[in-house]
């Protein structure tokens, strides 16, 4: 009880930490909340009132939502086909990047081969290269091949980028998984795809679940190589190119800020229902 | 069953790798894209030549490094600071856990966006709060600013700008990753140097804050390298105004606004010797803290 109550923070610090915890939720929410009430009001209302926050009870105008997700036929700016672009590019990835780093990353963590050290090497050095590095040279290889403009092309560079980081993070998980189930399994003459199908794969639900958000929000995130590659088509736009493109014209702010919330939605979902797989994931690594 | 992992990795890297070289050493441009493969390739150092010779480059060189350190210190030193607030518990603390992480996945896009309306010098709520109560005379253009005059001082406005941005988006992953680490020192120690009559401030320096060195110095060397080549945040932000030309942007520029692949090329292999230089940095203060 006494070296308990020894630990228990005086007055001042206590107090200190309050404010802090305070000041952070703030910052940290502040501006979320800021940009959804903006959305609640007409435009012209937020130019007129900057100040005022909190929409009168005449003036709620959902609006801006349906103005950014409408085609441009129906008077609206197109976003909601951009947002569906995103979702394929996003899902496509994740399927091939997990698949992949799936198999690469079991392989790295557990079998032995000639030139395994080279290749876990080349693994946490490609993770920790410089993308914009090696965007020239893959902008370069697509355009050879005639793939820049199309929605293709940069389902292949999420998953090019995407693969190193998936792979690293499964297998950090694949290390941490107790070897004896395995030992159990090939004892009991199972086959190396059968016990990854079957016995590997069930316990590493978490470490997948997570590696495979991860990968959707980097896709679902990619503003560079969107930019690089289609900003000349329109109609094959990702999300984040299209709230940017658009934020050029003369676009009500309402209308981006709404447009905004709806990209942020699905990311939201998928977080606050793995969260705790998420962090796992991330911060396995950080253990040692 | 790692082939199609090798696969990925030798068209995602090794050959990109390979041709960045190739790039960075011969005069090559957009045009000559077609051209590339049927050709024998005319070796030269002219790209690095005019690198260097370019006042531009060491600016963009100058401000990335002050972007990278500044948002790294900002970042790690915000992460821990939460941390250590929200070590013990207490009732609802993993709301609040949850709720600090909001940032960190709010989609860049959205989170750009936000910040822009912010700051915007017409209707945003920063300078409506500064003309109103802080008496402002004029809206001050957050996002295309190179200096501003404060007590005599000249300050990188926009610059600054985007680094709490960064900070207040990376922050949280900071935040994350000594939480986890936290969580493994061992309670016993400190209650043992209390009980010995150490101060709080003594327990912290001298127990906590060793055990978090090597996470601290990862999360350090991460989010430098991180932030040394970040495009998205800068780009969306400011487009490169206001003095926030980094070394991404600059690869972008070369690439696309001047169509020159090979100096695009050689502006991203100089940012990775930058880069190879700390990581082998790293490695060394590693090694010798092992051999301690």
């Amino acid at each position: 009880m006494s070296s308990r109550s020894s630990l228990r923070s005086p007055l001042p610090l206590r107090v200190l930490r309050g404010v802090i915890i305070a000041a952070a939720l703030v910052a940290s929410l502040g501006p979320v909340l800021y940009g959804v009430l903006l959305t609640l009001r007409p435009a012209s209302s937020v130019i007129r009132e900057p100040l005022r926050l909190i929409p009168g009870p005449d003036e709620i105008d959902l609006s801006a939502y349906a103005t950014a997700m409408l085609n441009e036929s129906a008077g609206g700016f197109g976003l909601g086909r951009f947002v569906l672009n995103s979702l394929v590019v996003a899902l496509c990835t994740v399927v091939l990047s997990i698949l992949v780093s799936v198999l690469g990353a079991y392989a790295a963590a557990r079998l032995r081969y000639a030139g395994r050290g080279v290749v876990n090497a080349i693994i946490l050095a490609v993770y920790l290269f410089p993308g914009i590095v090696l965007s020239v040279p893959l902008f370069v290889l697509l355009a050879r091949v005639g793939l820049t403009g199309s929605l293709a092309g940069l389902f292949l560079v999420y998953v090019a980028s995407t693969v190193p980081v998936a792979l690293y993070m499964m297998r950090n998980y694949f290390i941490a998984l107790p070897i004896s189930i395995e030992e159990a399994a090939t004892v009991d003459g199972a086959s190396l795809p059968r016990m990854l199908w079957n016995i590997i794969l069930p316990v590493a639900i978490p470490g997948v679940v997570s590696t495979a958000i991860y990968t959707f929000m980097i896709a679902w995130n990619e503003y560079f190589y969107a930019l690089l590659f289609l900003v000349q088509r329109r109609e094959q736009w990702t999300a984040p190119l299209g709230i940017a493109q658009l934020s050029d014209f003369d676009v009500p702010v309402t209308v981006l800020l709404a447009g905004s919330i709806t990209v942020t939605v699905p990311v939201i979902i998928l977080f606050s229902v793995v969260q705790r797989f998420l962090i796992d994931g991330l911060t396995s690594g950080a253990e040692k | 069953m790692t082939l199609p992992t090798l696969l990925v990795i030798t068209f995602a890297s090794i050959l990109p790798l390979v041709l960045v070289f190739v790039f960075a050493f011969s005069e090559i441009r957009l045009v000559d894209i077609p051209r590339i493969g049927t050709e024998p390739i005319e070796w030269s150092l002219a790209n690095f030549e005019r690198a260097f010779g370019n006042p531009t480059f060491w600016n963009a060189l100058g401000t990335t490094l002050l972007y990278a350190t500044l948002t790294m210190i900002g970042s790690v030193g915000c992460g821990l600071v939460l941390a250590l607030c929200l070590r013990r518990p207490f009732p609802g603390r993993g709301v609040v856990r949850a709720l600090l992480l909001v940032p960190y996945v709010l989609p860049i896009i959205a989170a750009v966006t936000i910040w822009q309306t912010m700051l915007n010098p017409q209707y945003g709520i920063v300078n409506a709060i500064g003309r109103e109560f802080l008496g402002w005379s004029a809206p001050v253009a957050f996002l295309n600013t190179t200096t501003v005059e404060a007590w005599g001082i000249p300050i990188p406005l926009s610059l600054l700008v985007v680094v709490v941005f960064e900070i207040w988006s990376s922050a949280p992953l900071s935040f994350l990753f000594i939480t986890a680490r936290l969580q493994s020192v061992p309670a016993e120690l400190e209650e043992a140097a209390a009980l010995d009559g150490a101060s709080r401030w003594q327990t912290l320096t001298q127990i906590v804050l060793p055990q978090l060195r090597g996470v601290i110095l990862l999360l350090c060397l991460l989010r430098f390298i991180w932030t040394f080549q970040s495009f998205n945040e800068v780009y969306l932000l400011t487009e490169g105004a206001g003095g926030t030309q980094v070394m991404a942007l600059k690869v972008y520029t070369e690439l696309i606004t001047r169509a020159d692949i090979g100096s695009a090329a050689a502006y991203g292999l100089l940012m990775s010797a930058v880069l190879t230089v700390l990581l082998a940095a790293y490695v060394i203060i590693g090694r010798r803290k092992e051999a301690m």
